[in-house]
């Protein structure tokens, strides 16, 4: 039976700072089920942004007058924010990219193609990575001749934890995995993988486009290499991404994009490169993005990211309860919730996931369908697509009483 | 059903259900076949002309969300015993009059898949991939 509703954010509050859920969809409330995909942005990120190009407008670490220095304060102060909220050491192992997909192609590039692996050195990945952890590999493999391996995953959507003892050989170089997965929410033993990568002395990379927004994240107790995410999917601007790196790792890697700011000399011919972290910021950056990530990992802060992870763990129990007792509709990954984040990947009998997303749309709930950018693993189940809902700090018992009865239309318009 | 399931009316989930011409034709003389890549919606079209250039047998197969393969049923009953100069004609417009449902510009796609593969099925050597 469903437990009482009792949640741990105040829910109420936190929706009044999101001026989009105030809408109406249809005519209809607004039910927001895709923060997987992108989240919602609070109206202190909004304002952040809007700010920054209202009132101190200005390029960074360039301008000598004032402008350029609140600009400069601004941003930099944001890498500390960051640097924080994963608990690194330094501002300068933070560096911001345009998302999570930039950040493993600059390790993939950087580190893998243009850096010290060999021929024949082996990438050991796992099938249920979404495609911009798969793709950046590829490109390893194409124009290194890098091997690729890779782990399979449960029926319940676990790692086969035991494979990495086959895979793992004195010429794997890099280890990389998903913390968390989009698709079945499956949340990854990643500080045991990176332990095993450093046993054979193998970086690790890890995705943490799907952790990073949901729970508490400390780089130095996971002693990962490389960790990527997305300021879009907590609560922050689009077009701003993060890639952590340890010192050591990330002066192994050469940067991606040349030009303006990450350079230190540059003569006809020949440039050297400006310091880590600045290496890999050629361009003007994001500035407004970076402020509004900084602002969003206050928000998420002050909230508590282990209140947010409860929080998340109650509405994906009380919804995991709700669709066992649906008759026709299968769900995926792990059942247990604290192996699980807030991710729902569901089919129902006889309706196709595009149908029961244009049904859901029409009663004003928001759900992902399709293929989630994770084709290896869809085809690990053999599924062509699914739907998908995913929960966040703005949703509550309501909003999965909403998908249920949304689902029991589908379920009548295909009966 | 309330009015507000404009996608979903009795003649897309008549046919989606209940699916006209379905299944594989051998030795069917034109053959196409084509996927939405962002949804895995697939149509496969066979199509066989008798002696006056008429469509003389039609079916399809494939898998997708009710949108497609309604699309594709709904196309076969327009085809059969047309001949071919009016197959060649007949455009986008003709089947997603005969729909008769909105549709924004992702679920478009759904729709039009079947159309596309029939342009393939009559059109240059390429075409024939099924």
């Amino acid at each position: 039976m469903a437990k009482p509703a009792k949640v741990l954010l105040n829910v109420p509050a936190i929706k009044a700072d999101f001026p989009i859920l105030q809408r109406k969809v249809h005519d209809r409330r607004l039910v927001y089920l895709d923060s997987a995909a992108t989240s919602q942005k609070p109206k202190q990120v909004i304002d952040a942004t809007s700010d920054f190009y209202a009132r101190y407008n200005a390029n960074v670490h360039r301008a000598i007058y004032e402008l350029g220095e609140e600009a400069t304060r601004e941003y930099e102060g944001a890498r500390e924010k960051i640097a924080a909220f994963i608990r690194a050491k330094s501002p300068n192992e933070i560096v911001f990219t345009k998302s999570t997909t930039e950040s493993l192609n600059v390790v993939a590039y950087g580190y893998g193609l243009k850096g010290k692996l060999q021929p024949g050195d082996e990438i050991v990945g796992t099938v249920m990575e979404h495609h911009s952890n798969h793709v950046p590999w590829h490109f390893v493999k194409d124009h290194k001749g890098a091997v690729l391996k890779y782990v399979d995953v449960t029926d319940e959507g676990t790692l086969r934890m035991e494979q990495y003892d086959e895979l793992l050989t004195k010429r794997t170089k890099i280890v990389t995995v998903a913390l968390c997965s989009n698709v079945l929410g499956t949340i990854n033993p990643v500080k045991e993988i990176a332990k095993r990568a450093h046993e054979v002395g193998a970086v690790c990379v890890v995705d943490a486009a799907q952790a990073a927004p949901h729970m508490s994240i400390d780089v130095q107790d996971l002693d990962v290499d490389f960790l990527a995410f997305s300021g879009h999917k907590m609560l922050g601007p689009t077009g701003i991404g993060v890639l952590y790196g340890k010192p050591e790792a990330l002066e192994a890697t050469e940067p991606l994009l040349g030009g303006g700011e990450m350079i230190r000399e540059v003569h006809l011919g020949r440039a050297s490169w400006n310091d880590v972290p600045y290496r890999f910021e050629g361009g003007t950056p994001n500035i407004a993005g970076a402020i509004g990530l900084g602002v969003a990992a206050d928000y998420l802060t002050k909230l508590g990211m282990d209140a947010v992870r409860a929080h998340e763990m109650e509405i994906t129990q009380y919804a995991l309860e709700k669709f066992e007792r649906l008759q026709g509709v299968k769900t995926y990954g792990p059942k247990d919730v604290k192996k699980k984040a807030g991710v729902l990947a569901f089919t129902i009998d006889n309706a196709h996931p595009h149908d029961v997303a244009s049904i859901l749309d029409v009663e004003g709930i928001c759900i992902r369908s399709g293929h989630h950018c994770a084709q290896p693993l869809m085809e690990r189940f053999d599924l062509p697509a699914t739907a998908r809902a995913s929960f966040y700090v703005y949703n509550d018992l309501e909003d999965v009483d909403a998908l249920v009865a949304g689902i029991k239309r589908v379920q009548e318009v295909f009966a | 059903m309330s009015a507000t399931y404009d996608l979903y009316q009795e003649l897309i989930l008549d046919h989606y259900k209940h699916p006209r011409n379905k299944g594989p034709l051998p030795g069917a003389t034109l053959n196409a076949k084509d996927s939405n890549p962002l949804c895995g919606d697939e149509v496969i079209l066979h199509l066989n002309l008798d002696g006056s250039h008429r469509i003389s047998e039609v079916r399809f197969e494939g898998q997708g969300c009710a949108i497609s393969q309604a699309s594709a049923s709904i196309l076969t009953t327009m085809l059969k015993g047309l001949p071919r100069a009016e197959v060649e004609a007949l455009n986008q417009d003709a089947l997603l009059k005969k729909l008769g449902i909105p549709l924004s510009v992702v679920r478009l796609k759904c729709a039009l898949l079947s159309h596309h593969v029939l342009r393939l099925a009559i059109g240059d050597k390429k075409a024939d991939r099924a």
